[in-house]
This record gives structure tokens, C-alpha cells and sequence, in this order.
């Protein structure tokens, strides 16, 4: 069983940054909020593995 | 014409227990006559245990209350002896259409699995269930069964003993006092019994109304559910319409908090809302509103002594999965049997503290459920919101989104797992039909499955030999012999042996799964049978 990876994973970090920025061009903060809400859920679907999602909810909460 | 519900369907009639001066002792009272009371009377009833039913009122529900029967109790209804009328008068449905906004976000078809006598739910206003309930009880008593209903009798205070239960009964003539070695205590969410006895009944109250409205329309909308998030007609609430028979559409409206319920609730303020909502071409005619505020609670306990507590006066959820009655008809069915064996002198009274745990988790299932699907209904923070909006808007486009929309989950069976009357589960078969589970139904060359286990301990044999009877303290269980065939896709092969060859399972009155192993053994299974009643 995988584990929820906490170390660099991302190629280009700088790039899908600044995609993540320009996502929200423009936007007011409750268009941001509802994208955001929206990106937590289709990435929460794709991860699917109920054990990483629940390390990965203990991870944001910063505890 | 008079609706059915404004009929007295049991009307006042002088009891000789009225007569007595010493207070008449009955074997089983129970008090309310709502779909559980009746449920719990008729099945005491069809054990030839004498039962007497009281309530205050002497006409069915009001108004249409429960509209949706899932498959379960639809089964436990069939033993009882009404399944088949409720499926006949019944709305089936299948397709589901969820709104967001102005705009349908998508819709669903419930293909019901295959190889059940009973379809997975059905619409029919609590009023019909009710009806057919009370003609049962009327059928018991031409054959001459020991059941009796006593309409416009109030029980007024109840005194508990260890022995028994006494109980005082106003009636239009006047008070009475009555005896009851048990007494179950069916009398809705407002118990009176439960206060009478001082009890609690803790959870949560949602802080919202909803008005519930059943209209009569001539309209061609299809059968489905059709369920708004934040319509044009409500906004910021939710909506609800489903269709009962009889052209009678049931209409829930969510409300908020502050608002005056009186005012809401007469005609002149509900009709310009579902006229918004229906259109002003639709022609239709109110035959039923209320406003309703939800709550999710239990008792701590079901059992106190020789009162036991079923449906709502035990636990209440919000409608929405539909669980109230649901569950209750599951109650019943769980103590039916066991308060028979007890009163039959062949398990002792400690058999009924399972029914205190099996139907605890069955009501916390519930509880759970509702809970969930009213969280995400009516979302308690901007936050919840904010996630609740985004799994609808991705709902539109997106398959894996469709799952999270919460609109009610619908009611299914509970396990029983880690009830103290299963034995260890030493069969390698399928999840679904280990010992606590209810027992799947699965068609047979002459039927159905279930019709052949109901009301009594079964053993089933699968594609292997035991006795064609035993008897453990007293206590019968007959066998029912079965193969699967040639069939590798026979849905008794995957509902009861998986990838066993073989097997047998003791099976309870209320037809869920005591203990399964791929073959007979004789002290293994006199074990079995002694661990359900209570006695290992
Ligand atoms: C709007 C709404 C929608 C619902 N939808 C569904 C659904 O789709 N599916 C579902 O399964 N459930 C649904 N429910 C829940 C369902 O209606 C209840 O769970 C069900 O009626 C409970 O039955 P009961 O027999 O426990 O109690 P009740 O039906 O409340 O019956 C209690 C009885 O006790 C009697 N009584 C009370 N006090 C006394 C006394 N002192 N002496 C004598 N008699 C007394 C009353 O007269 C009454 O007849 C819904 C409920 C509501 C309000």
C-alpha cells in the first residue's frame, strides 16, 4: 500500500505554480473558493485511495 | 368522497376489561396504532400470542407522512401479510433527476438488481399502509387470533414492576386500568410512555423547516424522483417532488429557520409556491400541508424492564433516505420473535437485551445516514456550502462527482455485526450474507427464497445433507434443502456460497444469518441455535 508522498513530486513546480496562479486570474474570491473547492474534489477522486486521503486531510491541517 | 385517513377505521367499542374491578392481565399491550404498533401486534398475533392494541386516535395517519418503502421492509410486510398489496398500489421508480440552480445537473437510473421478489423501494402514502395493516389485524381476528384494537383509548400513566406492567386507559366512557405482563411502546416521536417513565431521548434538532405538501394533479410528469439544490422558486433551500398513487405528488420545501410557521402553512402562502414551482398551466389541489422541523435522536436504551420501546418513540431521523418507518418495521421484526420465545418460556428474558443492541445499531446506522445526507441538504457553514455547490457544478460534468451529491441515501438493511447471538462466521462465502447480515432473497425453481424462511429458525442447506428437523431446548428448526444447479451465475450461488461449494446456515425467524458453515455438524450447530436465543 502507498503512502502520501510529502516530498517534491512535481515536475516544473514553477510552472503548475503559476498555472494554479493564472487559474484564478481574474476571479473573485468566491469564484477562487468554488475553484478551489471544485480542484480539491477532482484531485481528491483521482488520489481515490481512502487512507492517503485521510493522511493528506491530517497534512493540511498542519497537527 | 371522504379521504381514507378522515375515517375512523377503529372506532371507540366498550371493552368487558372495562367492566372489571380488578385490572385485566394482558400478554402483550402495545401502545400506538401507526404502522409499527400494528406491525409489532401482528406479529405477536400470527405467533398466537395475545396482544392488545391501544391508541388515542382511531383513524390511520394523517396526511401522508412515510411515502417511501424500501425492499426490506416491503419483505418483513409480506410476513405480516400486506407485501403484496403494497407493491400493487405502489409507485415503482427507477430514474432520478437532481436540479442545481435553473439547470438539471444530471440524472440517475436505479437499476434494481435482478432475482428479488420485492422491487428495491416503492411510493405509497403511510395512510395505505396503515389501511392494510388494520384489514390484517381484521383477518387475524375472523380466524380467530388473539389481537384486538381499541380505539380513543389513551393510556394516561403507566407503573412498572418487576412482573409486570399496569397501565390507566381513558376512553370516551370514562378511565380504565389495565394490566400487561409487556408492553411495547409504539407511541411516535413525542412518547408519551417515554415520559411517563422519565426517559431520555438525546440528538440533534436541525435547525430548519421544511413544508410538506401532498398535491392532487392531473399532470403528465413522468414517475421519477426529482430533487433542487437552490431552485428558482426557493432559493437558497432545496425542493423535493416524488409521486404517490392516485395522482397525489408529495412536495417538500425547504423553509430556513426563522420564519412563522402558522403563516407558512395556509393555503394562500403554499399556493403561489408550488405554483412557481409547477408552473402556471398545471392544475392541482392541496389534500395535505405541514411543517416539519427534523431531528436525529435515541433513546439510550429500548429495553427498560418489560417495556420496549419501537420506532419512532426509540429514534427519529430526518425523512430524508426515508428510515423512519423503514426502520421501525425492522424493530418489530426483531423483537417479535424473541419476545415469543420468551414468553413461550424457551429463552430467558436476557434474549431481549439483543434486541436493545441489534436495533441501538440499527438506529445509529440510520442516524448516521440522515444525518449526512441533512448536512449536505441544508449545509451548516459557508464552508460546507462551498463544497456542497462544488460537487454539484462538478455533478454536470463529471461522472465521479454524482456519488457525493447527498439528496437521501436510501435505506438499506443493517448487519448485525457483533451481536452476541452470531457464532464465528466459518464459511468462506460472500460478504454480504455473514452471520448478522439480513438474508438476501434469491428466486428458486417454485419462488422466492424468503417466503420459505419467514417466522421460524431455518436450516439452510446448500448442495449438502443435515437433519430434516432438530430440536434444541424446545426450541424447532426445520430444514429447507437446496442446490444450485448447473447455474455458475445462479443468484443463490452468489448470494449464499461464493466461492464455497457448499453450505449451511442457520437462519433466525427475522430471517438474518445466526451462523454459516460449509457443512452440517450437529453440536456445532445445537451451539449455534442455543448462542441465538441467548443462551451461550
Ligand atoms: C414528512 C415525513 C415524511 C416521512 N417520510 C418517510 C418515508 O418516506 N419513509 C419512511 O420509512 N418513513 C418516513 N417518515 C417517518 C414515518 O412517518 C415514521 O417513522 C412512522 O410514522 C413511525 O411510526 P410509529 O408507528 O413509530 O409512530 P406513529 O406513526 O407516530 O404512531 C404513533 C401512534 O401512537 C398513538 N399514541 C400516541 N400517544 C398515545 C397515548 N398516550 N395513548 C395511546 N396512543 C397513543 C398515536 O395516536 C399514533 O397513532 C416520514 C415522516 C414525516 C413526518
Amino acid at each position: 500500500m502507498s503512502t502520501l508522498t510529502l516530498t517534491p513530486n512535481i515536475d516544473g513546480a514553477d510552472d503548475f505554480y503559476a498555472d494554479l496562479l493564472a487559474t484564478h486570474d481574474g476571479l473573485s474570491n468566491a469564484d477562487s473558493g468554488a475553484l478551489n473547492a471544485r480542484l480539491v474534489l477532482i484531485l481528491a477522486n483521482h488520489i481515490g485511495e481512502r487512507k492517503i486521503l485521510t493522511e493528506a486531510l491530517k497534512a493540511a491541517a498542519l497537527k | 368522497m371522504n379521504k381514507i385517513f378522515e375515517v375512523p377505521l377503529y372506532p371507540y367499542e366498550h371493552s368487558p376489561d372495562q367492566d372489571e374491578l380488578t385490572p385485566v392481565r394482558r400478554k402483550v399491550v402495545v401502545i400506538g396504532a401507526g404502522p409499527i404498533g400494528l406491525g409489532a401486534a401482528i406479529e405477536m398475533a400470527q405467533q398466537g400470542i395475545e396482544v392488545v392494541i391501544l391508541d388515542e386516535n382511531d383513524k390511520v395517519s394523517f396526511g401522508s407522512r412515510a411515502i417511501c418503502f424500501a425492499k426490506r421492509p416491503l419483505e418483513i410486510l409480506d410476513r405480516l401479510g400486506c407485501g403484496h398489496e403494497m407493491v400493487e398500489k405502489g409507485v415503482e421508480w427507477d430514474v432520478g433527476k437532481v436540479f442545481f440552480g435553473d439547470r438539471q445537473v444530471y440524472e440517475f437510473n436505479l437499476q434494481p438488481e435482478d432475482g428479488h421478489e420485492f422491487p428495491a423501494f416503492i411510493n405509497l402514502q403511510q395512510y395505505f399502509l396503515e389501511e392494510y395493516l388494520i384489514n390484517r389485524v381484521r383477518e387475524l381476528q375472523a380466524t380467530g387470533a388473539p389481537i384486538e384494537i381499541r380505539g380513543r383509548n389513551k393510556v394516561s400513566a403507566i407503573g412498572t414492576h418487576p412482573s409486570h406492567v399496569t397501565l390507566e386507559v381513558e376512553t370516551p366512557e370514562g378511565p380504565y386500568n389495565l394490566e400487561a405482563d409487556w408492553l411495547i411502546a409504539c407511541d411516535g416521536a413525542n412518547s408519551p410512555t417515554r415520559s411517563m417513565l422519565g426517559l431520555d431521548f438525546v440528538g440533534r434538532v436541525f435547525e430548519d423547516n421544511f413544508l410538506i405538501a401532498d398535491v392532487i394533479m392531473e399532470a403528465d410528469f413522468p414517475t421519477e424522483r426529482w430533487f433542487w439544490f437552490d431552485p428558482p422558486f426557493n432559493r437558497g433551500q432545496s425542493a423535493l417532488l416524488h409521486k404517490q398513487p392516485d395522482n397525489v405528488w408529495r412536495i417538500d420545501l425547504q423553509l430556513g429557520w426563522d420564519i412563522d410557521k402558522e403563516r407558512e402553512k395556509r393555503p394562500e402562502n403554499v399556493i403561489p409556491r408550488l405554483r412557481e414551482m409547477l408552473g402556471d398551466e398545471v392544475e392541482f389541489e392541496l389534500e395535505w400541508v405541514s411543517i416539519y422541523t427534523f431531528q436525529c435522536r435515541r433513546m439510550e436504551n429500548f429495553r427498560h424492564g418489560r417495556v420496549l420501546f419501537a420506532g419512532d418513540a426509540a429514534h427519529q431521523v430526518s425523512p430524508f433516505g426515508a428510515r423512519g418507518a423503514n426502520s421501525g418495521l425492522q424493530d418489530t421484526d426483531n423483537l417479535g420473535w424473541k419476545l415469543g420465545l420468551v414468553i413461550n418460556g424457551q429463552a430467558s428474558e436476557s434474549l431481549l437485551d439483543s434486541y436493545n443492541f441489534e436495533r441501538i445499531h440499527g438506529a445509529d446506522e440510520n442516524i448516521l445516514n440522515s444525518t449526512r445526507s441533512t448536512d449536505f441538504i441544508t449545509p451548516k457553514s459557508d464552508m460546507s456550502r462551498l463544497l456542497r455547490d462544488a460537487v454539484l457544478d462538478l455533478s454536470e460534468h463529471f461522472e465521479f462527482a454524482r456519488p457525493l451529491v447527498n439528496s437521501g441515501r436510501l435505506s438499506v438493511p443493517c448487519t448485525y455485526d457483533g451481536s452476541d447471538l452470531n457464532s464465528a462466521d466459518a464459511l468462506n462465502g460472500p460478504a454480504d450474507t455473514r452471520p448478522g447480515s439480513s438474508c438476501p432473497d434469491a428466486p428458486l425453481d417454485d419462488g422466492f427464497l424468503l417466503p420459505k424462511l419467514g417466522g421460524k429458525f431455518t436450516l439452510l442447506t446448500i448442495n449438502t445433507d443435515a437433519p430434516d428437523q432438530i430440536e434444541v431446548d424446545g426450541i424447532e428448526v426445520t430444514r429447507l434443502a437446496l442446490n444450485t444447479g448447473t447455474d455458475p451465475n445462479s443468484p443463490l450461488k452468489q448470494r449464499y456460497l461464493g466461492d464455497a461449494t457448499s453450505a449451511v446456515y442457520l437462519i433466525r425467524p427475522d430471517q438474518h444469518v445466526a451462523a454459516r458453515r460449509p457443512t452440517y455438524d450437529e453440536n456445532l450447530f445445537h451451539a449455534a441455535v442455543r448462542r441465538a436465543t441467548g443462551k451461550e
